[in-house]
């Protein structure tokens, strides 16, 4: 009987280890063919993440590895079951050497983890402006019920769910909402930030490869939030030039009525252009909040 | 005339009623459930018994079972709603738009967020704690066995309302922790969020009053002799969750009546706008909110600590470390809040402080694993369901506790914030610490509580349905994330090839429905069987707490002589001395809390007072709060008289005469 | 684990006196208190300069009128503290009296207090008005409500002294009781601090 049930045993474990296998390989087929944003970025601050990742799950390794192996040596090993004479020691409850050891060694590892926590969180602030030679170019964002603006004020043009932006060139969003909180996020270039209404937060990103990119809106903002996935295009110079100059020449213009129509709740099916935006009309809809505080 | 009435029952109306088919179905499928139950009771006459042994019950163990069969009835709830998630997101790639709307869609992931932490996750561990607890500790009950009942009635009142909302109204599609301004009233002009915040408001308080319970329990109701460094470690991880609990329901306390302040009376503590700061709710909610998983996860370690060593036959390795292990995750708890929202731009400095404080928290839970793992080095291990259950917990958790220590760091957070990558990390967190932790416990002291096992075969594949079933439901969800899949989206378009790996994700969560369904086979089978896995000894498992000194199950007063104790594992150490566990002599009468209807009360009207809430129905709040202070009162006024009831000392002696019988013979 | 010996004694003894496990389990009440209190607090502190272009408490608060409010519910502390005194030698009459002087001062303070926030709502100062007001409301209003409470439970455990006398279990209440009202000084002293004098400045 009990070398039947070892055999169920054996049977199970090695059925388990080739589905376990199977899917592993099937996921290794599906990677393959497509792109993981965050471990395959496009832009300067979403490597630097990435690099982060690699180093951090390194650094687990280091308890994570010995404890399977701990687990499944130990199992095997001291199982009831095993007919191989092994130590029993049921009182033995305390070792100074292990304590130290599994204390230490993750205590040295977060330490390690730690410092670096404390350099990246400095250098990858998403207030920190970009080191770059090349002039940035400033992008204002609101979020409103349910898409996205994108204010160009030194273009003075302005797009709807649709954001282009230069290569290689770094970009100085200021970011708000004219509703309720959301989050500003395109993983292919690294950080997101909340756009929270009557505030104005700052994130720097820069696109080193060309492309198209999802933006995803990271805080659940009501019913039509999920209308808020946005393309991020980025382009050479010239294109850019000329995407900013086509827009100029078009006839919407994006005045304070036509801002208002814009942010009553609802979605749009296509992206939208202005050609001549409101002066101003980032900070009045960042004021609008703040009363007389 | 009209104007009498208009405002008598404030904003309900007949047309609150449920109009969408598959909410109206579930409404009323729950409803004729527990219409067929009150039908069945009646036929069965068994309204007295339920009413004398259950609904006035001051019990601790009585009141421990009903926690269980409360929280298993709402992880069903749960479950389905997670079933009904799985599906919308593995069919809702464009131009599809999936089998629901976004509005019940978000209703959905609402309720089934709420309902697991508050109902499944604190329902099971109070049940656990109430049924364990006592016993372990070599006491009769809990330090206030009215206040137990009232917290359990409490408990249940807000699962009544949130059911509730099913039936009439809406619920709450905020999220499960409803950050404004998207719950306040301009953009959530229902009764959704009002029904969240006062189920939550109720079942607070009664954890709340638990929490006071327990810690007093811990700290004046001990066996004489069983100082703190003897008790269980199961009770020490009780003791710091509930000095977790004590600290931070207050917090939630308040936040959700300053919300509730925002919504029914124009206050202006989160509003955009008016001199309103959002942030500031974020904050407080999570100045009890990530205590609150610390709360769940602390007993759930406790539970593996009590495993761990009996069905290794050997002592605890490192209780003294593993003491300040617990302290050192207790006290980093209430300094890690911000980690869920490094995104809200509090700067570099402050991000790094609370990313540091997050992974330190690692430290000292590596150091638990390993003590456990080293429990079971150069032991005896028997590889019953709770040892398979603690083994997927060592692989799963492990996964759950890297990918926390990577978004620890703020920059790395900064890209995986509120994305799939999260929510794997947290349900990785929690289904393989807390759900397990206390599945494990269920089977183990299941014997104890009623008097025979649970078949172990089924129950082992039920596990092996949950662990294999969490890896195929969360692993690809990390991926989504790190593709840029953010959370709560109730569609997406096919072209960004996200759609395979929901699909894969549902068949998971198909997987894990299997696996409860063959928790309900166990049970039931359990049942018909339990003539042969009766446990005759009080100790099926040759374990090494006072608890399993007991008969299965306990006499209602536990233990007929506290026993004296002098070192840990107490009942251990007697069976290998052999000394006798039973006491032959020197019997007492003892007395015991009176049942008392007062609890039922207090929770029926709390129940009503909050549906007031809810409804602006302000007369019927006056009414029902009138109604459980005047409880409270009679209460204390019974107290005075006569709370006690007293067991002969005849009886006490042919009780344990008979377990010695029983016991000898096995 | 002794042979389960004959520990009955000791334990009936410690059974009986179940006054320390009350007290205790009070004390940690209070502490879970104390907490709601510093949430109340550090929502008052974040919210106190939003006033929305509205008033602040500069020209909302009067500090002569505020003082008369202290001194009230600093006296009943006093007089509390003396019908303890009295129920410790258990004499029924001093401590229903000295009970009854502690009800009036809080039924003062709590009269003063109310008075004051009908006055500041029929400006248009109300709790909807500004964050500031709303925090103001709030965090006053709930230690007001506490009071309330406590006026309750006074005059429920002064009948029950002068009915019955001095149980175990009134006298463990009477514990709990002045706990509860010195606790309630406590936090007036901080909002008094905070809110009324740092407010005013």
């Amino acid at each position: 009987m009990l070398k039947q049930k070892g055999q169920g045993v054996k049977k199970g474990a090695l059925l388990g280890i080739a589905t376990a296998l199977a899917i592993v390989g099937a996921t290794a087929v599906y990677l393959h063919s497509h792109t993981v944003a965050v471990m395959s970025p496009s832009g300067i601050v979403a490597e630097k993440e990435r690099h982060l990742i690699i180093i951090a799950l390194l650094l687990s390794a280091i308890v994570v590895l010995p404890v399977y192996v701990l687990t499944i040596l130990i199992a095997l090993t001291y199982r009831e079951t095993n007919k191989k004479s092994k130590k029993y020691r049921p009182e033995w409850d305390h070792s100074w050497l292990l304590e130290t050891v599994w204390w230490a060694i993750p205590i040295t590892i977060i330490g390690i983890l730690s410092v670096i926590t404390w350099q990246s969180s400095h250098a990858l602030d998403p207030y920190q402006p970009l080191s770059s030679s090349v002039k940035p170019v400033d992008v204002q964002v609101i979020a409103l019920d349910w898409k996205w603006l994108f204010i160009y004020p030194a273009q003075h043009i302005a797009s709807v769910n649709m954001l282009e932006l230069p290569v290689n060139t770094p970009i100085n969003f200021s970011i708000t909402s004219d509703s309720v909180m959301n989050s500003f996020w395109i993983p292919s270039l690294g950080s997101q930030i909340y756009a929270m209404p009557g505030m104005s937060s700052q994130l720097h990103l820069m696109a080193n490869k060309t492309g198209n990119f999802t933006g995803s809106p990271a805080n659940i903002s009501g019913k039509g939030f999920a209308d808020m996935l946005f393309t991020t295009k980025a382009v050479n110079q010239q294109a850019f030039n000329s995407w900013t100059d086509s827009v100029k020449h078009g006839s919407r213009y994006l005045d304070l009525t036509a801002y208002h129509n814009l942010a009553k709740p609802g979605t749009i099916s296509a992206p939208q252009y202005y050609s001549n935006v409101e002066g101003g009309l980032y900070n009045y809809t960042v004021m609008q909040y703040m009363g007389d505080m | 005339m009209l104007g009498l009435f208009a405002g008598f029952l404030g904003r309900l109306t007949l047309d609150q009623l449920p109009h969408n088919p598959v909410t109206a179905g579930a409404a009323a499928s729950m409803v004729l459930i527990v219409i067929a139950g009150i039908i069945a009771m009646t036929y069965f006459k068994k309204w007295r018994w339920l009413w004398d042994e259950w609904l006035t019950t001051t019990n601790h163990k009585r009141i421990g079972v009903m926690y269980i069969i409360v929280a298993l009835v709402m992880l069903l709830r749960g479950l389905a709603d997670a079933l009904m998630m799985r599906a919308q997101q593995a069919t809702a790639a464009s131009p599809s738009h999936g089998l629901m709307s976004p509005e019940m869609f978000q209703q959905v992931f609402s309720a089934h967020g709420t309902i697991m932490i508050f109902f499944v996750g604190m329902g099971l561990m109070f049940g656990i704690i109430n049924l364990v607890l006592p016993q372990g500790l070599g006491a009769r009950d809990v330090a206030f066995p009215f206040l137990n009942a009232t917290s359990f009635w409490l408990f249940t009142a807000g699962m009544l309302l949130i059911n509730m909302s099913l039936v009439i109204g809406e619920f709450s599609a905020a999220g499960w922790l409803a950050y404004p301004p998207l719950s306040e009233l301009k953009y959530s002009p229902g009764v959704g969020v009002d029904y969240w915040i006062w189920s939550l408001q109720i079942a607070g308080i009664g954890s709340l009053l638990s929490g006071i319970n327990f810690m007093t329990t811990i700290l004046k109701m001990r066996a004489p002799g069983m100082s703190m460094m003897k008790i269980p470690m199961f009770a020490w991880n009780v003791f710091g969750s509930m000095v977790l609990v004590a600290f931070a329901f207050p917090i939630l306390t308040v936040t959700l009546t300053l919300l509730y302040l925002d919504r029914a009376f124009g206050m202006h503590f989160f509003t955009a706008g008016g001199g309103g700061n959002a942030m500031m709710y974020v904050n407080l909610i999570w100045a009890w909110g990530h205590p609150e998983v610390y709360i769940l996860v602390l007993p759930a370690f406790g539970v593996f600590s009590e495993i761990v060593p009996t069905f290794s036959r050997k002592r605890l390795f490192g209780y003294t470390s593993m003491v300040y292990a617990t302290w050192g995750i207790v006290f980093l708890s209430f300094i890690v809040w911000l980690h869920h929202f490094f995104t809200m731009g509090a700067g570099a400095d402050v991000n790094a402080f609370f990313g540091i404080m997050t992974m330190a928290i690692a430290i000292p839970t590596g150091v638990k694993i390993f003590n456990w793992l080293f429990t079971m080095y150069q032991g005896q291990i028997r590889f019953t369901s709770p040892m398979v259950w603690f083994l997927g917990f060592v692989f799963l958790f492990t996964i759950g506790g890297v990918t926390g220590v990577l978004m620890a760091v703020p920059a790395i957070d900064y890209q995986v914030h509120n994305s799939l990558f999260l929510v794997a990390h947290f349900h990785n967190m929690i289904i393989s610490g807390v759900v397990f932790g206390f599945f494990a416990g269920l089977t183990y002291w299941f014997p104890k509580i009623f008097g025979f096992r649970l078949n172990e075969r089924i129950g082992k594949y039920a596990a092996y349905c949950w662990i294999g079933g969490f890896a195929l439901a969360f692993f690809p969800l990390y991926i989504l994330g790190l593709m840029g899949a953010t959370r709560r989206l109730d569609h997406y378009d096919a072209s960004l090839g996200w759609q395979p790996l929901f699909i894969v994700a549902g068949i998971g969560a198909m997987i894990i429905a299997l696996g409860v369904g063959l928790q309900i086979l166990q049970l039931i089978v359990s049942i018909f069987q339990r003539n042969n896995n009766r446990d005759l000894t009080g100790d099926p498992w040759n374990a090494r707490t006072l608890e399993w000194a007991t008969s299965s199950p306990p006499p209602e007063y536990n233990f007929a002589t506290i026993p004296l104790v002098t070192e840990r594992d107490a009942f251990w150490v007697a069976k290998q001395k052999g000394t006798k566990t039973i006491p032959s002599h020197d019997y007492h009468p003892i007395q015991v809390a009176k049942n008392t209807s007062s609890g039922i009360f207090i929770g029926v009207a709390s129940f009503i007072a909050a549906f007031g809430f809810v409804w602006h129905i302000w007369w019927l709040v006056l009414l029902a709060l009138a109604g459980a202070l005047a409880t409270i009162f009679y209460q204390t006024l019974r107290e005075d008289e006569a709370g006690e009831r007293t067991i002969p000392a005849a009886e006490i002696a042919a009780t344990e005469a008979a377990f010695r019988k029983q016991k000898e013979a096995a | 684990m002794s042979d389960i010996a004959t520990n009955n004694a000791a334990v009936l003894a410690e059974q009986q006196t179940n006054d320390g496990k009350t007290l205790f389990g009070f004390w940690a009440y209070i502490m879970t208190d104390c907490l709601l209190f510093a949430s109340l607090f550090a929502t008052y502190a974040v919210l106190h300069g939003n006033t929305a272009g509205g008033e602040s408490g500069r020209d909302l608060f009067s500090l002569p009128y505020i003082l008369v409010e202290t001194f009230a519910l600093l006296t009943s502390s006093f007089t509390c503290g003396l019908a303890m005194l009295a129920a410790n030698r258990h004499a029924k009459r001093q401590t229903a009296l000295w009970l009854g002087i502690t009800f009036a001062l809080g039924l003062v303070f709590l009269v003063m207090e109310l008075t004051e926030f009908g006055r500041l709502a029929r400006e248009g100062n109300g709790w909807q008005r500004s964050g500031f007001l709303s925090s103001y409301f709030t965090l006053v209003g709930t230690h007001g409500l506490h009071i309330t409470i406590g006026l309750v439970w006074m005059a429920a455990l002064a009948s029950r002294v002068w009915l019955k006398g001095f149980t175990r279990a009134t006298l463990r209440r009477l514990s709990m009781f002045s706990l509860f009202w010195h606790f309630l000084d406590i936090v007036w002293i901080f909002i008094f601090t905070i809110v009324y004098m740092l407010g005013a400045a």
